[in-house]
């Protein structure tokens, strides 16, 4: 042991001795530092397991540099202490170390506030989490009703929103999205052509693929991608903006003007996703159109012509039309998560990026849902 | 509980709270307060952090709802009141929020604006000129132009006050308006709010545990007290100092006592 501690350590160490009045005298030596490895705690629990000792004492005579390493060891030493109903005596430590752990100790720790992290029976789960569908549902319809109240108001013109706020916000639920919308959507019809050029090329019949690309881009791919892309692209901005106005108490200050906030945020967010829903739809369906061009005069030799002709006899304006319904019904469901998952936003940065999130998700579930219930009613309904 | 009351200046009441509870959910934040501020008053909401003022503050002006008990401006009681005359209530109102709370995506001048233009029939001209002048009497003339985030947070808490004084309350309620602040601007700030009160005649309220700005601008005050979760004493922040014997008031307004503050509580 001697040698040990003579040579120039780099570690903490540890030695424990019993005194002959029954003290185990704790020797610390060397550097204690967070950043050097130190002995565990451990090593003076079993020694104190072993019985026979009536009292702890520290020797710090060999003790170099410390930190909160050191004040970690010495917190859980003394914890065992009290423990076992041990006397410990602080004296042999250096006064720096005496006076944290008296900092330490000084303020007692604050009945309940320890919150237990003990995993609730599955049954007790099972009940919280249908308790919190419930009131899911509950804060849904509650917002449902407001907007709907607030678009009642709007009918009236006693709406208060401000007008130019809605310019913009028209500006970048529509224009601002053109590119990103003009990719997807092209590059929606070239796949869709591609792959179905793949099958009806061993048929030979390969002017098919202007019914499958156009009647594919009107009635589905157009309203679903473009409400995707929306999703993804204004459904998380509106849930991060009115988050973010949650969290800086901006909505509040909306509050005591006498303003209501759904009627002076949400609206106009609604209205300018509904009005640029359809647009953006139709745009998306002339653009997966040309994507679907491209591989029919590319790859399969049709004539343009020709293509164009396929096109108009195999879709129609009914086609065109359920998807630009779709669209705005898909600008509801967007603007409404958006604007719903921002408003219930908790107070803090992660709270805003899971308000976000969680914006995107509800809404493409919400898309795919409805747009597979949309599917089966047109089907019964001949459309 | 006793209640410990200091001679306060009495004037005719203006807001006045009834056995007011306050409670999310099922955990009661401050139970049992009662407290009248008269019209014209400077009236210091005071406690130690996390007690329940900015709540207090949030429920005179109707952002959580009170448990139970009542809330009445004048003679009318704002509790009870549905949403439309709620609404014409707190037009008389203004608020300062601890951060301000300035429509970000406006600059100055437009936050201003936004309560005058919904609530006044004046031309955007003169909706101009008066956000000019409410700008002008926080020091903060020339930054009409300036979104907050280009303007320092001192800056921002005096141009969430022009926009709360936009309509010409007869309220102005502040949250800790001194937080963040330096000593000189925090000052400043409290010279403003009496200057306010002298001109306009403004009922003002300021939740605050800024001992200086408790003394120098307080003319009545409640103390809400953690332990017990509910008002212990009220009245004028000078009396209560002079002859308060409530112990946790006496800590309180005096830092703890002389010398150190030994006694730490979780």
């Amino acid at each position: 042991m001697t040698d040990r501690s003579q040579a120039t350590t780099t570690r903490g160490e540890l030695s424990l001795v019993h005194a002959s009045d029954g003290t185990l005298v704790v020797r610390l030596a060397g550097p204690w530092l967070l950043s050097s490895s130190r002995p565990s705690p451990q090593q003076v629990e079993h020694e104190l397991a072993r019985g026979g000792v009536t009292r702890v004492a520290f020797d710090a005579h060999e003790l170099e540099r410390w930190d909160s390493g050191l004040l970690a060891f010495l917190t859980d030493v003394l914890g065992q202490c009290q423990e076992r109903k041990l006397a410990a005596d602080p004296a042999g430590l250096p006064t720096g170390v005496q006076r944290l752990l008296a900092l330490a100790a000084a303020v007692p720790e604050r009945a309940g506030a320890r919150t237990s992290k003990v995993r609730p029976a599955w049954l007790v789960r099972v009940g919280a989490a249908t308790l919190g569908l419930f009131e899911g549902a509950d804060e849904w319809f509650r917002f449902i009703g407001e907007l709907t109240l607030a678009f009642g108001r709007l009918a009236r013109f006693r709406a208060r929103f401000p007008s130019a706020d809605f310019a913009v916000l028209v500006q970048q639920a529509g224009a601002e999205a053109l590119g990103i919308v003009t990719l997807v959507s092209f590059l929606v019809g070239l796949i869709l052509a591609f792959m179905g050029a793949v099958q009806l090329l061993r048929f030979g019949a390969t002017i098919y693929v202007a019914d499958l690309v156009g009647l594919g881009m009107a009635r589905e791919m157009g309203a679903v991608m473009t409400a995707v892309v929306m999703a993804g692209r204004t459904g998380a901005a509106y849930a991060a903006q009115l988050g973010t106005m949650k969290v800086t108490q901006e909505i509040d200050a909306l509050t005591t003007f006498g303003f209501r906030p759904i009627e002076y945020l949400v609206l106009p967010r609604m209205m300018a996703l509904c009005l640029m829903m359809p647009l953006l739809c139709l745009y998306s369906d002339l653009m997966g159109l040309l994507g679907g061009v491209v591989v029919g005069t590319g790859m399969l030799d049709l004539s343009v012509t020709q293509y164009w002709h396929e096109t108009v006899a195999a879709v129609h304006l009914t086609d065109f039309l359920l998807g630009i319904f779709k669209a705005g019904l898909f600008g509801v469901l967007i603007a409404l998560a958006g604007c719903l998952r921002g408003m219930q936003s908790g107070s803090s940065a992660s709270a805003v990026g899971d308000a976000a999130t969680q914006a995107v998700v509800t809404s493409i579930v919400l898309i795919i849902v409805t747009d597979g219930s949309l599917a089966v009613i047109c089907n019964v309904l001949g459309i | 509980m006793a209640v410990f009351a200091a001679p306060a200046p009495k004037r005719e009441p203006h807001i006045v709270v009834r056995d007011l509870t306050m409670a999310f959910g099922d955990f009661i934040v401050m139970k049992d307060l009662s407290f009248t501020i008269g019209r014209g008053d400077v009236f210091i909401i005071m406690g130690g952090s996390g007690c329940g003022k900015s709540t207090l503050l949030r429920h005179l002006v109707g952002l959580t709802e009170p448990a139970r008990g009542e809330i009445f401006y004048g003679k009318e009681s704002f509790t009870k009141a549905d949403e439309a005359r709620r609404s014409e209530l707190l037009r008389r109102i203004g608020v300062l929020f601890q951060s301000g709370a300035l429509w970000s995506s406006m600059t100055l001048s437009e936050n201003i604006a936004v309560p005058l233009e919904a609530y006044t029939d004046l031309s955007p001209a003169e909706i101009r000129d008066v956000a000019c002048l409410k700008l002008a009497l926080v020091g903060l003339k020339g930054f009409e132009d300036y979104y907050p985030n280009q303007i320092s947070g001192g800056m921002q808490k005096r141009a969430a006050l022009a926009r709360a004084m936009a309509l010409d309350p007869d309220v102005l309620l502040f949250d800790e308006p001194s937080a963040g602040l330096d000593p000189i601007s925090s000052r400043l700030l409290d010279d403003l709010i009496l200057e306010l009160r002298e001109s306009l005649g403004s009922t003002i309220a300021v939740v605050t545990h800024e001992l200086a700005s408790i003394f120098t601008i307080g003319d009545n005050s409640v103390f809400l007290d953690t332990e017990t979760r509910t008002m212990i004493a009220t009245g004028d922040p000078k009396e209560l100092l002079a002859h308060c014997d409530v112990p946790s008031v006496h800590r309180f307004l005096t830092r703890g006592g002389n010398g150190r503050a030994t006694e730490r509580k979780p």
